[in-house]
């Protein structure tokens, strides 16, 4: 160890800090980069379309594109408030379930 | 074939026209006909870093307005006769670059040269895009650090949405990195991202890494191209990423912290 190293105080090394954080940042942006333009509008409709038959909160829809190579898929997620009470399921968990009677 | 190369980074001062004057200085010094054009309009400096800035007569701009012949805005460069540069214009106009104006330049520079070095502006506006749009080759100045980082990334999304290439379905520009201002030093201390974690998160090909240098100011206080000056570790590192470019094999130097005892320490000076 050189003497300047000695005097030097000794600081955590703060870049892998740096490099996790930038890897977490850049996995969401190039994920929403990709994402066709349209697809916020795609979205506010559906809702609205919905919206003429039950009352759907804002939150309560969730699209997800994802593309490779050549196809691309949208998937989409939409929570339909439980029709006997005011407690949502998620429609993929109610479908799951016993039909209601 | 001429070839359009993009000097770009995104983010500002990351050494996009430092290393712009150095490609074009360092391909027409391995004896290709070469012109560097300075996209950074309203902010005139690549005729500073040229050495040329008393020589600017007509601009890039009075050629794309037809003010001006593309012969009496080209300034030859008087110590490589293979260079040539075109600078930019200092209207604050925004709209002054257009994208037909562009076109017609660099097909006319086509015809006399064989690479075409364009030094972006910083940010992803319409100077950018269109420094970036015709390229066939993209330099991606990085900075060790973490909003060069992104910036970077974003701008690698552009090259590969909004360039001619991509918009008209051709081969995708190729993109190599440039690592620009690493300081070996302080990358073994842990301070500063290191090459392989650059690599690992752009993941895209490496042409060069420049050191941190004294010299790049020294050699722009001059006007003189860092890769004249045969002291300068930054002007061998550009060399080197040049000779890469044009596909030699050669190995990355400056990586690691040179060994240096206490003595030397105390005295040494950044070459
Ligand atoms: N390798 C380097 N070592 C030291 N200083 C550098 C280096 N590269 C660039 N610089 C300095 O950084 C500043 C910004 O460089 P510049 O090339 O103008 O960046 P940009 O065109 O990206 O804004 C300048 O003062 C330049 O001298
Ligand atoms: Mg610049």
């Amino acid at each position: 160890m050189s003497l300047l190293r000695f005097f030097r105080p000794r600081t955590p090394p703060s870049a892998p800090l740096a490099k996790e954080r930038l890897t977490v940042l850049l996995t969401h942006e190039r994920a929403a980069r990709n994402q066709p333009e349209y697809l916020p509008r795609l979205r506010r409709e559906i809702l609205e379309v919905i919206g003429k038959y039950v009352h759907l909160d804002d939150d309560k829809i969730r699209v997800h594109y994802e593309s490779h190579g050549t196809v691309a898929k949208l998937e989409l997620d939409i929570e339909l408030p439980n029709q006997s009470g005011s407690v949502a399921v998620p429609r993929q968990a109610r479908m799951a379930q016993p039909a209601a009677s | 074939m001429a070839k359009v190369i993009v000097i770009t980074s995104g983010k500002g001062g990351v050494g996009k026209t430092t290393s712009a004057a150095a490609f074009a200085a360092g391909l027409a010094l391995k004896g290709h006909k070469t012109v560097v054009i300075d996209f950074d309009v309203g902010l005139r400096n690549l005729d500073l870093v040229m050495g040329c800035e008393r020589r600017v007569v007509y601009d890039f701009i009075n050629v794309i307005n037809g003010d001006a012949k593309l012969s009496q805005a080209l300034i030859r460069d008087k110590r490589i006769d293979t260079l040539a540069i075109l600078p930019t214009s200092q209207t604050r106009d925004k709209d002054a670059l257009t994208k037909e104006g562009v076109e017609r330049v660099i097909d006319d520079l086509k015809e006399d040269f064989d690479y075409i070095i364009c030094d972006s502006p910083a940010g992803i506006e319409r100077g950018a895009l269109l420094a970036l749009y015709f390229s066939d080759e993209a330099v991606i100045v990085t900075n060790p650090e973490v909003s060069s980082v992104r910036d970077s990334d974003r701008i690698i999304g552009v090259l590969q949405s909004r360039s001619r290439r991509a918009e008209e379905g051709l081969e995708p520009v190729r993109e190599h990195l440039l690592l620009a201002r690493y300081d070996s030093e302080r990358v073994a201390r842990g301070e500063m991202l290191k090459v392989e974690d650059v690599l690992d998160i752009l993941a895209i090909p490496l042409v060069g890494i420049i050191p941190e240098s004294q010299s790049v100011l020294k050699s722009s206080n001059v006007g003189l191209p860092v890769v004249m000056d045969p002291s300068s570790a930054a002007g061998k590192a550009y060399m080197d990423a040049v000779g890469r470019f044009l596909g030699e094999t050669i190995e990355h130097r400056f990586v690691k912290p040179e060994r240096r005892g206490l003595f030397q320490r105390l005295l040494w000076r950044t070459a």
